[in-house]
């Protein structure tokens, strides 16, 4: 269907001085679209010109309206010499193309130059109108919707979830080309802006085809990415979850899988009976022939081995040509697709059934020159290969279907790491196949199972497990095995019932490495990674036992490259789940107890180490219900009874069991001091600071424990570099310069913030990068959010209100359970005695008490959280739909907040899919821009810190611009992908490339919505947005 | 380990009050920041000193960006790059504008120009007050003067309109400007013990009632182009003043005046002999005052004028506040039963401005 695009530019202001003479400009404006270009006339002497041009029309391809930006240019005029540009706006037009977004693209943008930053405004009106085309060879994919909402976006309503999509395009990047050398740093920034615009609309309008071939309507979780690998090319790679979504009529009737607790939890106190997905799937053995496999390249360790995906063995050199592997087909819908992967993090009720662990791959490549773009076959069979890996992976947890899943890459110089992640799970299949979900919610009403643990029931078979792992029986249900701590890639579950509050948790390594050329540094390089994987495991995991809890979400590991040395970030948000088993705490062991005095220093320390436990208990409330000591069992390990167990239980991973030995006496919960690198450890996990009271922080959507939010937010970027002074280049130093770097970084955050208090730092988002050979960059992004302290005390009320009343709702339904089941959510007392005699004694015959704290952690951790998800989004639907009768009350019951802002032109920003305290009412569409800033005047600019922090305000003002002219006034999901900064001071120049993506999105605030929703709702509040969004 | 880089951007700008005042005192960094700490922030907050110190660095870095938009306000509140809540924009805007009483008693009246701003070194040791921050009150002041020095209306709204003051300061502002325009002399010794306020609401009464803008549509002169109808005193109506002269020139007048003047206040007031005594030198001196307004310089001295032709009589012979307001009213009222004086409209014009400002100049 082609179209016409009409444009029409109605005046500038703020306009800079380009004719020193007179101290005005004499602009006019250049329109381009494809190849067209129309002009305006020279509006004269003036710094606030009124052009009121007529309509500029172009006739075009939709092809064309999905790949190609609109393309603004203001200039001065000269009628001697040539004239100058002021600057240039482009303008995605995709969210007009599809009906349900935006109409009209029209308000004051920002005028943008490479080299001056932003110059005035412009003020600009776009429209589309689109012909109808039925031709079924169309190479366009107008219509598919694009959301960067790695849930299902709020105002609708997932049909089916069909799965993966993925793309990649690449080109030749412009600043490596031969023209580059004689022509300007402006023309240079500009024409990559250009082309990468172009790339990306080429990419989205490829996955929206293969969207449409799935027959979906809709790209959820899009995640794209650029790969600046220089002189080899310009990668530009997507990837997202394809998904048919029905518009829900009206906004207070349904959320699905809403991520804003202070919504679900608070408006339903009459909880349903939670229920399971499919049973079946869960005793269904799977057997996995991966563990010789994982072995064999570099596995290292309990947890590693989930992780250790040390990709391909052929590290170093370009991946050999993609083999297709055959995989067997099994009933299950989802293994017939070539990759069940999801980029999902949130999912509707009833999706998740149960959580294997986290699933990573890694592999090294070398770039080369990309020799023909219009086939980038050779990164395709690399990423294909990683993501077979991560199948693999996958199908060894017992699991299926991957979620949370993304990827990533890391590259200097001509040495390239990619990355993939994510979580195994075993999915509920009705979602993913056609026509079976409309009656889908009522039959899992009907299924039952206890709340808020189901999705922490191991999904391998306990006999086989693919790695070591001490399963209990799950504290909530006590009718299936959990292990006893869970790493995940998701969001916490809505319904997963946790204990206290959980708290962010980093692990940070540095490792110096050789510099090297080519084969060899690839080489060096990976044989780096698996230690660095284990290392950074090793510390998460003594992180976790230190705050008292056992399970982690949203866990993100980055591996950074640079000449000398590799990082390793890891960040994750750390909770108590109810359904797993108490931590034990840690025990410190000297090697060489002989020496009193090192007797005594090791004592202090474990006292210490005691202390913190203790006191980080408090700090996160974390009171578990009192078990007794038969179940729990010791804390401290008998390596003897352990490893006889463990070898008991290996049968078809003998390989993976031997090497666990090896790490047996090491594992997480004792840490045996040998040598001073050993010391360092110990001493470094105590130097993490907790945050100032009144703060907390998580990595995720939501903080755990935390569901009152206020209205007040504030999403920021900060950026540090430090430079490594060379002498004290060891990897002790460089630990501690990077830890320190961190920790300072978050107490810098902390004090600025400090006017918000009590709030909450979510979805906190470390990048590291090292741009050159002693420079380490951290970038964080993240949004702070303020909370009630008050109102925190009667959500937990209502927190045991609800599991009350769940337990008597069971009664009804619970046909396979005893009744007694369902108090087990009871804090306060756990289980009627009779079962506990019965669950000890199970437990001690099968597996003996003490090693299950130590080596099973894993496994419960990722059941703690199968179970949470399952009942945590059963809990929310079945409660909204409870609550939306009598919703105008609930609203009004929880205090609205003061919203004061609702003044003209204000944008919010914030990475999560939500807003407190509002009703999101409309996605306009996706906001995906490059910007690149350069400047010779570094000096004059205030330094690299002047120079950064303008640029990036710059970035934030152009968003919001794009998004108030879309008639929106936030940004969702929002994320800064890329800040790629180099510097020159030398030369007194600087150069930065940001790309930031989000959802611009309309929403009302629930104070707001109340009064309107006595009539119209839907209707009524759309328009009372629309009216409140006058721009400036 | 050292930080190459460090910066901190809010999609909100956050303001920082405490270090906005610090930055517009014209403290640097390590001074703002060492100020902190004996403030106590470290111990309220368990910040490390590293912490201030960037933190401090950030505001500073936000403040100087800021800084070219508050130079034409409107801007700071069109502009897309810094995202600032109204409330917040009028705060930065108003204390940026702000000014110490000190520096300002320095400078009012004075020309602004080049000269005064070398001055400024030694306003800045006299006063203590830092140099950075004098130079950005002095260049507030000129700025605001240069913007408004050619425009018809209303002085103070003008300044509101393009500066978007609060009322009171856009009030203070066209004083300083009324008084820059027309070179009052302020810093003579004798007047050191007036404060701003007083000053100000001086140049108020006199905006009001003295400048061209006063008179509205002033039937003297209906369609001149004046194009400063509220900076510059009206010429017409300071040549006329002379016509007053006739009050103490003319002895049976001036005698007339003062017997009316001493029989309506006998017994009223508690310093009426002294009243008597220095009736004569006391008109003769206000009289005069009026009579040479029409040389540039004697208007310069207008308040030196005052001050010694009027307040130091009176203060000297301990008149009491109320015992002066009594006398100038009568003093002026009085004026009106003069049969041979006929520029009675001229009479009220000036004196009851007189009257209000030499009331607000009589104290100690």
């Amino acid at each position: 269907m082609p179209g016409k695009l009409k444009v029409k530019i109605v005046a500038g202001r703020h306009l800079p001085v380009m004719d020193r003479a007179s101290d005005l400009t004499d602009a006019f404006v250049e329109v381009k679209f494809g190849n067209t270009t129309f002009k305006t006339d020279v509006y004269l002497k003036s710094l606030n010109p009124q052009w009121n041009s007529e309509w500029f029309k172009f006739e075009v391809d939709d092809e064309d309206l999905q790949d190609e930006p609109l393309q603004i240019t203001v200039l001065d005029h000269d009628t001697y010499s040539a004239n100058d540009a002021i600057g240039k706006v482009y303008i995605d037009i995709d969210p007009l193309l599809y009906s349900e977004a935006a109409t009209v693209i029209s308000g004051w943008f920002p005028i943008y130059d490479t080299i001056h930053g932003i110059r005035g405004e412009i003020n600009v009106v776009v429209k589309v109108d689109l012909f109808n085309d039925l031709n079924r060879f169309r190479q366009s994919s107008c219509g598919v919707k694009f959301f960067c909402t790695t849930s299902i976006p709020k105002c609708y309503r997932a049909v089916i979830i069909h799965g993966f999509v993925e793309e990649l395009v690449v080109n030749e990047d412009p600043e490596y080309q031969w023209i580059d050398r004689i022509r300007t740093p402006r023309a240079s920034n500009e024409a990559r802006q250009r082309l990468i615009s172009l790339m990306s609309g080429e990419l989205q309008r490829k996955i929206g085809l293969k969207v449409l071939e799935m027959r979906g309507n809709a790209v959820v979780g899009y995640l794209q990415c650029f790969d600046l690998e220089g002189e080899s090319g310009l990668v530009v790679r997507a990837i997202g979850t394809a998904c048919t979504l029905d518009k829900l009529s009206s906004p207070a009737a349904f959320l699905p899988a809403c991520n804003s607790p202070s919504k679900e939890m608070k408006e339903s106190p009459l909880a349903h009976p939670p229920s399971h997905g499919c049973r079946s799937t869960h005793n269904s053995p799977i057997h996995t022939a991966t563990g010789s496999r994982l072995t064999q390249n570099f596995s290292v360790s309990v947890p590693t081995l989930i992780y250790t995906g040390m990709g391909s063995g052929s590290a170093g050199k370009e991946g050999g040509p993609f083999k297709a592997l055959l995989r067997q087909q099994t009933q299950s819908a989802l293994e017939q697709r070539e990759f069940p992967f999801f980029t999902l993090t949130a999912f509707p009720p009833g999706f998740l059934v149960h959580v294997g662990g986290v699933v990573s791959a890694r592999s090294v490549k070398l770039l080369d020159r990309i020799h023909n773009p219009d086939e980038p076959e050779t990164r395709d069979a690399w990423w294909a290969e990683i993501r077979q890996e991560i199948k693999s992976h996958a199908k060894a947890l017992g699991c299926h279907a991957v979620v949370g899943y993304s990827e990533s890459t890391s590259i200097c110089e001509e040495v390239c790491i990619l990355s993939a992640s994510g979580t195994a799970a075993v999915l509920n299949p009705r979602f993913l196949q056609d026509g079976t979900v409309e009656g889908c919610l009522e039959q899992r009403i009907e299924e039952n199972l206890p709340a808020g643990c189901g999705f922490c029931h191991i999904p391998y078979d306990e006999l086989n497990m693919p790695f070591p792992a001490h399963l209990t029986y799950c504290y909530n249900c006590r009718k299936q095995k959990v292990p006893d701590v869970l790493f995940t890639t998701i969001d916490l579950p809505t319904d997963a019932t946790v204990v206290g509050k959980g708290c962010l948790i980093q692990a940070r390594l540095c490792r110096l490495k050789k510099k090297a050329q080519a084969e060899a540094n690839a080489t060096a390089i990976s044989n780096l990674l698996p230690f660095m994987e284990y290392e950074v495991h090793t510390q998460l995991m003594n992180k976790l036992k230190l705050k008292g809890m056992n399970a982690l979400f949203g866990l993100r590991i980055q591996i950074t490259v640079g000449e000398n040395m590799l990082m390793g970030l890891a960040s994750a948000t750390a909770v108590y789940l109810a359904a797993l088993p108490m931590p034990g705490g840690i025990q410190i062991a000297g090697k060489t107890p002989s020496d009193g005095s090192y007797e005594q220093h090791i004592s202090h320390m474990q006292k210490k180490i005691s202390d913190t436990i203790a006191k980080n208990k408090e700090l996160y409330e974390i009171n578990p219900p009192e078990i007794s000591e038969e179940i729990i069992g010791s804390p401290i390990p008998e390596p003897k009874q352990r490893s006889r167990l463990l070898r008991s239980q290996s049968e078809s991973s003998d390989e993976v069991t031997e090497l666990d030995l090896s790490h047996g006496k090491k594992d997480a919960f004792v840490l045996e001091i040998d040598d001073t690198d050993a010391m360092e450890d110990v001493h470094s996990l105590l130097t993490d600071v907790p945050p100032p009271s009144g703060f907390y922080s998580c990595n995720t959507e939501i903080m755990p424990g935390i569901n009152n939010w206020t209205s007040e937010i504030q999403m920021f970027t900060s950026v540090r570099v430090i430079r490594l002074s060379s002498l004290n280049l060891t990897n002790q130093a460089l630990n501690k310069n990077f830890n320190d770097l961190c920790e300072n970084l978050l107490k810098s955050l902390y004090f600025k913030l400090r006017s918000m208090i009590p709030c909450c730092l979510c979805h906190v988002n470390f990048t590291v990068s090292l741009p050159e050979d002693e420079l380490i960059q951290v970038t964080v992004t993240a949004v702070a959010i303020t909370f009630d302290k008050n109102q925190a005390l009667q959500t937990t009320k209502t927190h045991i209100e609800k599991s009350l009343q769940r337990a008597s709702t069971d009664n009804e339904e619970l046909l396979q359970f005893p009744l007694e089941l369902c108090s087990d959510s009871l804090p306060s007392h756990p289980f009627p005695p009779a079962k506990e005699h019965l669950e000890s004694a199970r437990s001690n015959s099968g597996i003996p008490a003490a090693q299950r704290d130590r080596c099973s952690s894993w496994i419960e951790l990722i059941k703690l959280k199968a179970q949470t998800i399952r009942r945590g989004s059963i809990k929310t639907t079945v409660t909204v739909e409870k609550a939306s009768p009598m919703g105008e009350g609930n609203f009004r019951n929880r205090s609205a907040p003061p919203c004061a802002n609702s003044t003209v032109g204000v944008v919010k920003m914030t990475p999560l899919s939500f807003i407190p305290g509002a009703k999101i009412t409309k996605y306009l569409g996706i906001i995906n821009m490059f910007f690149i800033r350069e400047t010779t005047s570094l000096r004059e600019e205030g330094g690299v810190s002047g120079f950064l922090h303008a640029f990036i305000a710059e970035v934030f003002a152009m968003v919001r611009a794009h998004v108030a002219a879309l008639g929106g006034n936030a940004v969702v999901s929002y994320i800064m992908k890329q800040c790629v900064f180099m510097e020159n001071p030398n030369k007194n120049q600087a150069q930065c490339l940001i790309n930031v993506s989000g959802d611009a999105v309309i929403f009302v605030r629930e104070s707001e919505l109340e009064v309107i929703s006595t009539q119209q709702p839907t209707a009524n509040c759309q328009q009372s947005c629309a009216g409140g969004e006058v721009t400036t | 380990m050292t930080s190459e880089l460090d910066i901190f951007v809010g999609n909100t700008t956050l303001i920082d009050e405490e270090v906005y005042r610090l930055w517009l005192d014209g403290y640097s960094v390590s001074d703002a920041v060492a100020l902190r700490v004996r403030a106590g922030i470290l111990e309220q907050t368990g910040a490390t000193a590293a912490v201030l110190q960037s933190d401090t660095m950030d505001h500073y870095r936000t403040f100087h960006m800021l800084e070219r938009l508050l130079h034409a306000p409107p801007k700071l509140l069109h502009q897309l790059v810094f995202q600032i809540p109204p409330s917040r924009q009028a705060l930065l805007i108003e204390r940026y504008y702000a000014f110490d009483e000190a520096f300002v008693r320095e400078v009012l009246g004075k020309k602004l120009s080049k000269g005064t701003k070398k001055d400024l070194d030694d306003i800045s040791a006299k006063t203590g007050i830092t140099l950075k921050s004098c130079r950005r009150q002095f260049d507030n002041f000129k700025r605001v003067f240069k913007v408004v020095e050619e425009m018809r209306g209303s002085l103070a709204d003008n300044i509101q309109q393009h500066f978007l003051f609060s009322d009171r300061l856009a009030r203070d502002y066209a004083a300083i400007v009324f008084f820059a325009n027309n070179r009052f002399e302020t810093a003579k010794k004798k007047l050191q013990y007036l404060s701003f306020g007083d000053f100000a609401f001086c140049a108020e009464l006199m905006i009001q009632n003295w400048t061209l803008g006063a008179v509205g549509e002033a039937p003297s002169k209906p369609d001149s182009q004046v194009d400063d109808m509220d900076m510059d005193l009206d010429k017409e109506f300071l040549q006329d003043l002379k016509e007053l002269k006739v009050l103490v020139a003319d002895k049976d007048l001036l005698d007339l005046h003062k017997s009316l003047v001493c029989t309506a206040l006998r017994g009223k007031l508690g310093v009426f002999s002294e009243m008597e005594a220095n009736f004569k030198n006391l008109s003769r001196g206000l009289v005069n005052v009026a009579a040479k307004l029409t040389h540039n310089k004697d208007v310069r001295d207008l308040f030196v004028d005052l001050v010694e032709k009027f307040v130091e009589p009176c203060r000297s012979d301990h008149w009491p506040l109320g015992d002066v307001r009594l006398f100038l009213n009568q003093y002026s009222v009085t004026v009106h039963s003069l049969d041979g004086f006929r520029h009675q409209a001229l009479w009220d014009r000036y004196m009851d401005t007189l009257r209000g400002c030499l009331l607000r100049l009589y104290h100690d």
